[in-house]
Formats: C-alpha cells, structure tokens, sequence
C-alpha cells in the first residue's frame, strides 16, 4: 500500500513542470505549462480512482490508497468556476474579510459540496435506486440553481458595493482637501440607517477603536470607512450568517466526479470507500481554494496598505476593487447560467 | 503613480489566478471510439458508423439502477432504452461529430441502427450518423471530439478507422490529439480571457482526412 503511495508521490515529484525542456517564451510556456500539467495530473489520479476502487474489494489496504489519491486529486483539481474557488476569493475581496474567515470558507463550502454530492448518490441511487437519466437530471437542476444563486449573490454584492462605491466618489471629487474638512454631508450619506452612531466617533476613519470595528462589521454595508474586520470579530453576530450565503452558493452543487466515483463505489459494493474518497477530495479541494484566498486577501491587504498614504484617492481605489469583484461574481453567475463558461458543465447523456 | 502600478500588477496576478481556475476543467469520461466511413457505390460518402467504448466508472454510473435479468450482465435489449437516451442526448452535441465535404460543413440526420453492448464491465455504444446529403468530395475532413472537454475521445489503437467500400485510391490520415499534456500545452491564460474557451476542445480533436482522387 505504502509503496503504492510513494510511487505516486514519486510520480507527482518527477512531472514537476519547470524541469521540462521549454521553447523560447519562456514566460507564456511556464505559465500555460502549469496548466497542462495540473490538467494531466488530475485526469491521472482521476483515472486511477476505479482501478483503486476495483482492487478494494479483495485487498482492503487499497482503501488507503483510495484515500491518499483523492486526496490529492482533490488538491490538483484547482476547481472549475462551479467549484467557487473564484466565487470564494472574490467575494473576501469584495466584502474586506480576512485570510482566515477565507480558510473557514472554503473548508465548509468544500464540506457542504461533498456531504451534498453523498446525499444525492445515497439517496437516487442507494435508496431509491433511480437510473443514471433521473440522477443527471436532478444534478441539472442543481446545478443550474447553484448558477442562479452565484449569479443573485453576484447581483447583491454588485448592489451594496456599487453603492459604497459611487459614495466614495463623491465623497473625494468634491472636496480635494478633505482630511481636515468634517465633511457633514458625506456623513449623513453614509450612516442613514445607524441612530446610535457616534459622529465624530465615524470620522476619524484613521484610529478605530475596537468599538467601532464591531460596528462596522455588523453594518458592514453602510460603512464606507471601514478598513476591515479584525480576526476578534468573527466570532460577532451575523459573521458566519454573512458567510453562509456564500458557502451555501458555493457548496449546493457538488462535483460531478464525486458523484460518478460514489455511484462506482456503490456499484463495486464498496459505498463507503466512495463516501471516504469523496471527504478526501473535498479535503484537497479545501486546501487549494483556502490557499487561494489566502492569496486575493493578501494581495487586497497589500493593495490597501499601499493606497493607505493616498488619501480620498487611496479609499476610492479600495472601494473600486472591491465594487470590481462583486462584478466579477456577477459576470461568474451569469455566464454560467447563460452557458458561456460551459468548464464543469454536466453532460446526461 | 508608481504605487498605482504596483497596485495594479497586484490586481492582474489576482484575475489571471482566477482564469486559471476556470482552466482546469477536465474529462470526467472518456470514450476509446472506432469510425467507419461508409460509402456507396457509385464512391460518395454516405455516413459515419461509430462504436464508443465508455471508460468502465462511467459505464458503471450509466447501467445504475437499470433492470437485468442477471446480475451484472445486460443484453442489448435490455440496454435499448439507455441507448436510445443516449442517441437522443447526443443530439444537443451534434454527436461530437464534425465532417466537412471540401472545406463546406456538412449536415447529419438522426442517428439509425443504434445499440449498447455491455462486455467485461464497460458498454460500447453502437450508431450510424448518416449525412444527410451523400457527398463525393476530393477531401473529407472528420472530427470527433467534445468542444468542453468533458468527454475525453480517443481513437482506438487498433484499427481506429475504416473505409468501408471507398474508391481505390483514396488515402486515410488520423491525427491524435497527440496526449494530453501536449495538447493542453497550447492552452494559455489568454485563451479563457478572450473567450475562445468554446473552441479549447478543437485541440483535443482526432481529425481523420480522407483524399481520393
């Protein structure tokens, strides 16, 4: 079992892509290189999943080896658009969350798209024992719903930060000099829902208190001032029903391996060998989308730290980035729906 | 200003990480296929016969949940009505079949004698494409790949296409996608950015070419 893992590892390490001999764009091939090799090496530990499942049934250790390729397929399948990983980043982008309310998302949007993908095989197939037709037209819906829902949260974050947005121009095209202005009528603007507002309290947008942090983070879409929630606040009220909105549209649509290597799993008799591989690539799956987000929130923090000294013009770029994200949720969703990223499309046929 | 470009090399590196997810799609089946070109006598080219061999996780997903007399074994007759989903789906894809006649696309009608086998765990789909009008061209040029890249075709190694009753004289040629990593190879960043991912499925096409003179 052991040697079989290490042979694939062995496998993994020996295709590293920048060991290739290259042609004379270096820099193009690099990058499209990586690609192709992490689309080879997923159809690889794809391809590997039945023969695994296969010999699990007369060699129990085979199990592990299951285990340690979905695993790993799990991590390689950087994910399609249908498996939110850019829907995730750019909705920390958009909303200023932090790299570790990034990792808790992506972990249970992951989760989420496995226990539904389990769901739906042990339920159609297992229990009810539908056909394969009943079961991709039900994974149809499902996914053409997940598309809607990407497309509506889209829809909303375009909204709230389109509004923060055209509030941060006017707050800076006005006044050039603004630092030292009390700029009463950007004020009321912003904080028209808010009655137990501090004014001066608000202004001072340079030396938050911890107070405000919090208040900012529970108004979080009438606040143009905020520069982000701090790692204390995720345990605050609305934090995860905030974030559930995206796990939800992230998670509801499973991923269609999964679903083929449970039905196969279910077929050989092995269910759960499929329900173990299918957490283990959920696992994998949950390591490259937190890492990515990991990635867009740092590069945002960084694009923050550097447009701090500019005053107006540094919030207006900020809010700028983050109206841009929700866009391209938005643009995500619709071109889904509407078939236009047709990546991870389920095909019945 | 600096800054301003600092800020945005940032934002690019971020869009081009999020292009590379929607790159990473890839088959969830594969299909080994044998093609005959079937002709008249008079030498016009008349239709495609295919035989697809599913990979045997998807066959497994396909049979699920479909009656059988004996267990782990399904007669043709029992497999009729999988098979004809199968040609009715396919429909929509136009049967991940492309011909063109001397450079001019040319049509198929509904798919006839069709059938599903079921041997050594997988299932071999069994159709004939007619065109839908007989063509007797100098070139034949025949694709046979999925544009998305869901279904991942490959010619059979052995004997992957027939002529059958051709005019003496006409030359077959098949191109292989020649394996994945070199195909995919062509894939860059910008082919997802400028929207061409429709066609990112063209480099993985077999592409059979019959000359006759």
């Amino acid at each position: 079992m052991l040697g079989v893992a290490d042979a694939a590892l062995h496998d993994l390490l020996a295709q590293n892509p920048f060991g290739a001999p290259k042609p004379a764009q270096a820099a193009d091939s690099e990058a499209s290189g990586l690609i192709s090799w992490l689309l080879a090496k997923q159809s690889e530990f794809y391809r590997q999943m039945s023969a695994t499942i296969r010999a699990a049934k007369s060699d129990g250790s085979a199990v592990w080896t299951l285990l340690f390729i979905s695993f790993a397929y799990g991590i390689f399948h950087a994910a399609g658009p249908g498996h939110g990983k850019a829907v995730i980043a750019s909705y920390l982008v958009a909303n200023r969350e932090t790299a570790r309310r990034g990792i808790a998302l992506s972990f249970a949007s992951a989760l989420m798209q496995s226990l539904v993908a389990i769901l739906i095989v042990g339920i159609s197939a297992w229990v009810l024992n539908a056909t394969a037709k009943t079961m991709c037209k039900a994974e149809g819906v499902i996914e053409i719903a997940s598309y809607a829902l990407i497309a509506l949260f889209g829809l909303r974050l375009v909204w709230v930060k389109g509004r923060t947005f055209i509030r941060a121009l006017q707050a800076v095209q006005p006044v050039p000099a603004m630092a030292g202005v009390p700029h009463h009528h950007d004020h009321h603007h912003h904080h028209d829902a808010h009655d137990h507002h501090d004014h001066v309290h608000d202004h001072h947008h340079r030396d938050h208190d911890h107070h405000q942090h919090a208040h900012d983070h529970v108004h979080d879409e009438h606040c143009g001032h905020s520069h982000g929630p701090t790692p204390s606040e995720l345990a605050g009220p609305g934090g995860w029903r905030r974030g559930f909105a995206a796990i939800l549209t992230v998670g509801i649509r499973p991923c269609s391996g999964a679903i083929l290597v449970l039905v196969f799993a279910l077929a050989q008799g092995l269910f759960w060998a499929g329900i173990a591989a299918t957490f283990l690539m959920g696992l994998g799956t949950a390591i490259t989308v937190a890492t990515i987000a990991i990635v867009a929130v740092s590069a945002k923090d960084i694009a923050a730290r550097l447009s701090a000294g500019r005053d107006g013009g540094g919030a207006l770029f900020m809010r700028g980035i983050e109206f841009a994200a929700a866009g391209v949720v938005l643009l995500f969703g619709a071109g889904l729906l509407l078939g236009y990223i047709a990546a991870e499309r389920t095909t019945c046929f | 200003m600096d800054t301003m470009r600092r800020l945005f090399g940032l934002l690019l590196a971020v869009a081009l990480t999020l292009a590379a997810g929607a790159a990473s799609a890839h088959p969830h089946v594969w299909i080994t296929a044998t093609s005959e070109l079937l002709y008249a006598e008079d030498g016009s080219i008349t239709g495609v016969r295919h035989a697809w061999t599913f990979d045997d996780m998807f066959s497994a997903y396909a049979v699920q949940g479909l009656e059988s007399k004996t267990k782990g074994a399904y007669t043709r007759e029992e497999l009729g009505p999988l098979a004809q989903t199968n040609v009715e789906s396919l429909k929509e894809y136009a049967y991940f079949t492309f011909a063109k006649a001397d450079g001019k696309k040319e049509r198929f009608n509904e798919p006839v004698d069709y059938f599903l086998d079921y041997k050594d765990t997988v299932l071999t789909l069994h159709f004939t494409l007619p065109l839908k009008n007989p063509v007797k061209p100098k070139q034949l040029v025949l694709e046979v790949f999925d544009r998305s890249f869901f279904i991942d075709f490959q010619m059979a190694k052995e004997s992957p296409v027939k002529l059958v009753g051709a005019p003496a004289g006409c030359q077959m040629k098949l191109e292989r996608p020649s394996d994945g990593s070199a195909t995919a190879q062509k894939l860059n960043e910008q082919t997802f950015l400028n929207g061409e991912n429709s066609n990112f499925g063209m480099m993985f096409a077999n592409k059979i070419t019959v000359d006759c003179p």
